[in-house]
C-alpha cells in the first residue's frame, strides 16, 4: 500500500501509538484532493456541454417537426396559430443555426425548457418536476440496495473461493442477462395477477393524491416493492461478479499475506484490507454503469406504469413531443452526472492515491 | 535452404493462428460458442426450420396452448409462436453482430490511437470516450430511433453501434498505454517500423483478447438494446424479432391471462443467448487473468489436503512434496 509513505504527512504522530497500518496512520489527516476533483469538474463541464449540444442538434438534424405532428392530431388550428407555436418552441427557421444555439442556451440558463405539447402546453420543467421524485426514489433506492448487497456478497464469494458459494456466480449472471422489462413482466404475471400479493403498476392506488400520511407511504411502498425488487435482481449480477473478480486479484497481493502474518483476524483482513481495496474499481464501475441502469429503469417504468421520467420520455416519444423529449433527456443526463460526481467524491476520499496527487 | 525456412514460417504462422484463438480454448468459451452457433444456424435456416410463416393468420386457432400442430401455441390471431421465435432470431443476430462490428471498429481506432499517442490528442480522445460512457445510451437511442418513420434494421444497428463503443475504447486505451512502453514496441520503433506496422503487427495481436471481450460485450448490449426498443414499440412491429413478439404479447394481455407459451420462449431465448455470450466472456476473462481460474482450483486443492486457504497459520507438514506456487 502506497499510503504508508509517511513523508507526505508532515504531522507528528507516534507510529507505535497509532499503529503502522495505512488505515489508522492516514486517518489523522484527511486531505481534500483538490487537483483530482478539479480535473473531474472540468470533465463534467465538458460532458454537460456535449449533452446539451447533442440535445440541441438532434431535433434539428432530423426530419419531421413537432408542430406538424401536433397539427395532424388537432385539425382545427389556424396556420397563424401554427406559426405562433413554432416561434414558441424555438423552431422558426428564419434564424441562423448559431443564433438558435445561443437562444437555446440563454433559455436553458433561465431554466426554461419550453412547453409540452402533450401536456396541454404546460412548461416542461413543471411536468418533469412532478415525475422526477418518483424516478429518483425508485432508481436511487434500488441501485444502492443492489450495489450494497452485490458488493458484500461478491466480497464473501471471493473470500471463500473454491467453496460451494461459487455457484452464486452463474445464477446471478443468468439473472443479469435477462432484459429488465421481461423480468418485470414476469413479476407482474406471477405476483400481481396470480398470487395477488402486489398491485399491478402505478405508484399509488387509484383515488389517492400525494400526501404525508402513513397510509399513503404504505401505498407507495406496496406499489414500489415489485419494480424495485426487479431492478435489484436484474442488476445484482454485475456487482457480485465484479467484486468477486477484484477480490481474487487482491487476495493474492503481498499485503494480505503480511496482514495475516501479523496475526490479524480473518474478519479484519477480509473487510479492512481485501474488500477495502477491491471496492475501489467497483465504485468506478458504479459511476460508469449508472447510465445503463437508468436506461433499463426507463423501460421498467413503462412496464409498471410508474409515473416517473422514463414513462414521460416514452409517452413524449410516441407523441413526438420534442420539447418534452429534450427536457427529459437533459434531466436524465444531469442526474447521471450528479450520481457520477457523488461516486467520484466517494472514490477520492476512499483511495489514498488520489489524496497524494492532490497534496 | 529454403525448405526448412518454409517449414518454420508455416509452423509459426499456424501457431500464431492458434494463439489468436487460445482464449476460446476452454470449456466455458466452447459451451458459449456452441449455443451462439446454434442460434446463428437457426437464423440462417429460419425459412426451412419454421413450420409455418410467422405472419400466417389462422382465425380458427386463436390463443391455443402448445399442441402437436403448434409446439409453442398460437397468438391472438392464430400465428404460430414457434415460427415467430425462429424468424425473430434473424433480426437479433443480424443487429447484434452488425452493431458490435461497428462499435468494435470505432473502439479499436479510438482506443488504440488514444493509447498510443500522448499529450492533448490522447486526452481529447479519452474525454470523448468518457462522454459517450457517461451519457445514458438508451434514452438517446429512443430519441434518435423515434425520429425515423420506419427505421430499417441496419439503421438501428448503426445507432446501437455508434453509442456502444466507449467501454471497449476505454479498456483498449488502458492496455495500449501499458504496451506502448514495453521493450518489443520500443525495439520496433528503434528499428524504424512505420506506425501502422507497429499498431497492426506488434500491438493488435496482443490486444486480441480484449478486443474479443469488448466485441462479445457489445453484442450482448446490442441484443438487449434491440429487444428493449422493439418491446417499447420504437421499432416498427412489422420486422419480427424477440422484442416484437413480447410487445404483441404484452399488448394483447398475455401476461395477465397466463398465456405463458407466448411470453416465455422469446424471453428465455434472450436469456440463453445472453448466457452464451457471458460464458464466452468468462472464458476470455480467465485467459486474460489466470488468477480467476487458478484461485478456485488452488483453494479446492488445499481443501483436499485438509487446509483452509484463508488460514493465517500455515500448517507445517513433514511429507510436503509440492510447494504452492503463487
Amino acid at each position: 500500500m502506497n499510503a504508508i509513505q509517511t513523508p507526505l504527512h508532515t504531522e507528528d504522530y507516534d507510529a507505535l501509538e497509532v499503529g503502522t497500518t495505512a488505515t489508522t496512520a492516514s486517518k489523522g489527516s484527511v486531505r481534500v484532493p483538490w487537483r483530482f476533483l478539479g480535473g473531474r469538474a472540468l470533465f463534467y463541464a465538458f460532458t454537460l456541454w456535449a449533452a446539451v449540444t447533442i440535445n440541441f442538434l438532434l431535433p434539428r438534424l432530423m426530419k419531421g417537426d413537432a408542430v406538424s405532428a401536433y397539427l395532424a392530431r388537432n385539425r382545427n388550428i389556424s396556420p397563424e396559430a401554427a406559426d405562433g407555436l413554432r416561434a414558441l418552441l424555438g423552431l422558426d427557421t428564419d434564424k441562423s443555426l448559431f443564433q438558435q444555439y445561443i437562444d437555446y442556451w440563454s433559455l436553458l440558463v433561465r431554466g426554461d425548457l419550453g412547453v409540452s405539447l402533450l401536456h396541454g402546453l404546460r412548461p416542461v420543467t413543471e411536468v418533469i418536476s412532478q415525475a422526477l421524485p418518483w424516478t429518483i426514489g425508485l432508481v436511487g433506492f434500488a441501485t444502492i440496495v443492489s450495489f450494497a448487497i452485490g458488493t458484500i456478497a461478491g466480497a464473501i464469494v471471493g473470500w471463500r473461493r473454491g467453496s460451494r458459494l461459487d455457484a452464486i456466480i452463474p445464477i446471478t449472471t443468468f439473472l443479469s442477462t435477462i432484459p429488465y422489462f421481461w423480468l418485470g413482466l414476469l413479476a407482474i404475471a406471477l405476483f400481481s395477477v396470480n398470487l395477488r400479493w402486489f398491485p399491478i403498476g402505478k405508484a399509488y392506488g387509484v383515488g389517492w393524491s400525494p400526501e404525508l400520511s402513513f397510509e399513503f407511504i404504505g401505498q407507495v411502498i406496496h406499489h414500489g416493492f415489485l419494480p424495485a425488487m426487479t431492478i435489484v435482481i436484474a442488476s445484482l449480477g454485475g456487482w457480485v461478479l465484479g467484486m468477486r473478480n477484484m477480490m481474487l486479484t487482491v487476495l493474492d497481493e503481498d499485503y494480505i499475506t503480511v496482514a495475516q502474518a501479523k496475526g490479524m483476524t480473518n474478519r479484519r483482513v477480509l473487510w479492512g484490507y481485501a474488500a477495502r481495496n477491491a471496492v475501489l474499481p467497483q465504485i468506478q464501475s458504479f459511476a460508469l454503469s449508472i447510465g445503463f441502469i437508468v436506461g433499463g429503469t426507463i423501460v421498467m417504468e413503462m412496464v409498471f406504469s410508474y409515473p416517473g421520467v422514463g414513462k414521460l420520455l416514452l409517452d413524449a416519444t410516441n407523441a413526438k413531443d420534442y420539447a418534452l423529449m429534450q427536457g427529459v433527456f437533459l434531466v436524465i443526463t444531469l442526474s447521471v452526472l450528479v450520481a457520477n460526481i457523488l461516486a467520484d467524491v466517494a472514490y477520492a476520499f476512499l483511495d489514498p492515491r488520489t489524496r497524494q496527487t492532490g497534496a | 535452404m529454403t525448405a526448412p525456412l518454409n517449414i518454420i514460417t508455416r509452423s509459426t504462422a499456424r501457431s500464431r493462428f492458434g494463439a489468436a484463438f487460445a482464449m476460446f480454448r476452454n470449456r466455458k468459451s466452447i459451451t458459449g460458442l456452441s449455443i451462439l452457433g446454434f442460434f446463428v444456424l437457426v437464423a440462417i435456416f429460419a425459412d426451412v426450420l419454421a413450420p409455418y410463416s410467422p405472419t400466417k393468420v389462422d382465425p380458427t386457432a386463436r390463443f391455443q396452448a402448445p399442441s402437436f400442430e403448434h409446439w409453442l401455441g398460437t397468438t391472438h390471431i392464430g400465428e404460430d409462436v414457434l415460427s415467430q421465435v425462429i424468424h425473430g432470431t434473424r433480426g437479433v443476430i443480424v443487429v447484434g453482430f452488425l452493431a458490435a462490428i461497428i462499435a468494435t471498429l470505432i473502439a479499436i481506432i479510438v482506443g488504440v490511437i488514444s493509447g498510443y499517442l500522448s499529450g492533448w490528442r490522447s486526452e481529447a480522445l479519452s474525454a470523448l470516450t468518457n462522454v459517450f460512457l457517461v451519457i445514458p445510451g438508451l434514452p438517446l437511442i429512443i430519441i434518435v430511433a423515434s425520429m425515423f418513420d420506419n427505421p430499417p434494421l441496419f439503421v438501428i444497428a448503426a445507432v446501437l453501434g455508434l453509442i456502444g463503443w466507449a467501454w471497449g475504447a476505454r479498456v483498449l486505451r488502458a492496455q495500449t498505454m501499458s504496451l506502448r512502453n514495453r521493450d518489443f514496441i520500443q525495439a520496433a520503433r528503434a528499428n524504424g517500423e512505420p506506425l501502422r506496422r507497429i499498431i497492426a503487427v506488434e500491438m493488435l495481436p496482443n490486444l486480441m483478447a480484449l478486443i474479443a471481450a469488448s466485441f462479445v460485450g457489445t453484442v450482448t448490449a446490442a441484443i438487449l438494446g434491440l429487444t428493449t426498443l422493439s418491446y417499447i414499440g420504437v421499432i416498427p412491429v412489422t420486422t419480427y424479432n424477440w422484442g416484437t413478439i413480447l410487445n404483441w404479447a404484452s399488448a394483447q394481455g398475455a401476461f395477465r391471462q397466463n398465456q405463458w407459451w407466448w411470453y416465455l420462449p422469446p424471453g428465455l431465448c434472450i436469456a440463453a443467448i445472453g448466457v452464451a455470450l457471458s460464458l464466452i466472456n468468462f472464458g476470455i476473462d480467465e485467459y486474460v487473468n489466470p488468477r480467476l481460474r487458478s484461485a478456485g482450483e488452488r483453494a479446492r486443492a488445499m481443501k483436499k489436503k485438509g487446509l483452509n486457504i484463508n488460514d493465517a497459520v500455515t500448517a507445517v507438514r513433514t511429507n510436503t512434496t509440492t510447494k504452492e506456487t503463487r
